[in-house]
């Protein structure tokens, strides 16, 4: 018989706790190597859309936040297009659609500046409700924990099509922000207990 | 034909999130199953960097924290690979980022507390964006083995953390990559969290005397393999759905 020609994906192992030497230099005072630290500004002036705030902490199983996490968010532009890979066309050339966080070393606390994004297309062609994809590192997590923000009273939720797919639909919540003010969205991430978060494989 | 959806990730091959010899993933391991989906747009597309965004120093961790005239202390190695996907693909234009302990096994983090010094001129961190065929290559020293509180006496063997972007968000990854040899590797709990031997071999990159710098450095090797994404031969119903 022939064989597969396929390769196996290197395993995963934690971020740890120095993960930002790597990834948030200057955050950890390892400063004279890059300019900034990536992810550090998602927008300019000149980005069109909504300006928002998204922040949150994350939480482990004794309700305790992470103060070594790291978050990353990747989101589409404000006409719910992907700046990198959107086989639909060019996104807003001010955004870049990817940020990077970590908690605060005192707090947990993490947060970016972005725009709202529009709604982007499931492979069917029916439209997702607007989401951020969200990924989430830090010591003790052995693989990035993949999951999704949606923003609350968006009448798109009730037919999105991969919210719908979830059978335990009193989980759903999880996923959804918080607003705190007109501008500002609070998505807090609890990894285990009552309200853990939706994680998914995909 | 063009990609598809990535390719499902083999969560037997990827240590589970539950793994009690390492105690922090006690309380931070999801207890519910995760939920499985087939990727989107927004898995599919993903971040990319050019390299246009590298400093002249930052694949060189030898010099890119040293003061002028000044070299990090240690034995002086090249990591060098490939990036590929599981069909075997070259990635081009892969961003890597690396942060590793120094060769006394101490990293310059406010957060750590070993009692090896720090090397006033290694900073620890360093990145590079892989050429047309997916290879990469950079500098540095060996880091030395450093001990963590988890069990009373828990080493971690010498290891570069790598964190890799491809194309697409779904192939996020966060690895690590240890030396040929070292004894110290079936002994760490980090290790054991990936259970097949197999998978633990794909982290051990071998010494690599071909690409050795003689009287300058030694070298080892070290690919990484993406997540790859289904070709959609028979996916675009040009007759829809
Ligand atoms: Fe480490």
């Amino acid at each position: 018989m022939q064989k597969l020609t396929h390769i196996k994906e290197n395993p995963s192992q934690t971020a740890g706790p120095y993960v930002h030497i790597g990834c948030v230099p200057n955050f950890c005072g390892i400063t004279g190597v890059y300019d900034q630290d990536l992810g550090a500004s998602m927008v300019n002036d000149q980005t069109k859309g909504d300006r928002i705030t998204v922040t949150g902490s994350v939480f482990d199983g004794t309700g305790t936040p992470l103060k070594d996490a790291l978050v990353e968010i990747w989101q589409a532009d404000a006409n719910g297009i992907y700046p990198n890979g959107d086989p639909r066309g060019d996104a807003d050339q001010n955004f870049t659609g990817w940020g990077r966080a970590a908690g605060d070393y005192d707090t947990g606390v993490w947060s970016f500046e972005t725009i709202k994004p529009g709604a982007v297309p499931f492979p069917d062609g029916r439209m997702m409700a607007p989401h951020i994809s969200f990924w989430i590192v830090a010591r003790g997590i052995n693989i990035g924990l993949q999951t999704r923000m949606y923003f609350p009273n968006d009448p798109m939720l009730a037919d999105d099509p991969w919210l719908t797919r979830i059978e335990h639909q009193n989980r759903v919540q999880t996923l959804i922000a918080t607003e705190k003010t007109p501008t500002t969205f609070q998505f807090d991430i609890h990894l285990q207990g009552p309200d853990e978060t939706i994680f998914f494989d995909v | 034909m063009t990609d598809g959806p990535l390719f499902h990730r083999d969560r037997n091959w990827h240590p589970k999130g539950f793994t009690p010899d390492y105690k922090t993933s006690v309380v931070r391991s999801p207890q519910k199953a995760l939920l499985s989906m087939n990727t989107t747009l927004s898995e599919e597309t993903g971040p990319v960097f050019g390299h246009e965004m590298l400093g002249d120093l930052d694949n060189d961790l030898i010099l890119n924290f040293a003061q002028p005239g000044e070299m990090a202390l240690g034995q002086r190695i090249i990591v060098h690979g490939r990036v590929l996907d599981e069909n075997g693909r070259g990635v081009p234009g892969a961003l890597l980022e690396f942060w590793q302990a120094n060769a006394g096994g101490r990293y310059r983090h406010a957060k750590e507390g070993y009692l090896a010094p720090l090397d006033p001129n290694f900073g620890g961190c360093g990145r590079t964006i892989t050429g047309d065929d997916g290879g990469y290559a950079f500098r540095t020293i060996k880091p030395g083995a450093y001990p963590w509180p988890n069990g009373v006496n828990d080493w971690r063997p010498a290891h570069i953390h790598f964190s890799v972007f491809g194309r697409s968000f779904g192939q996020r990854l966060i690895t690590q990559m240890y030396f040929e040899g070292d004894p110290m590797i079936p002994l760490c709990p980090i290790v054991r969290t990936i259970s097949d031997p197999d998978a633990v071999a794909q982290l051990i990159a071998p010494l690599d005397m071909n690409n050795t710098i003689p009287m300058d450095a030694r070298a080892y090797k070290f690919d990484i393999v993406l997540r790859g994404r289904r070709s959609t031969l028979f996916e675009n119903r040009m007759e829809g759905n």
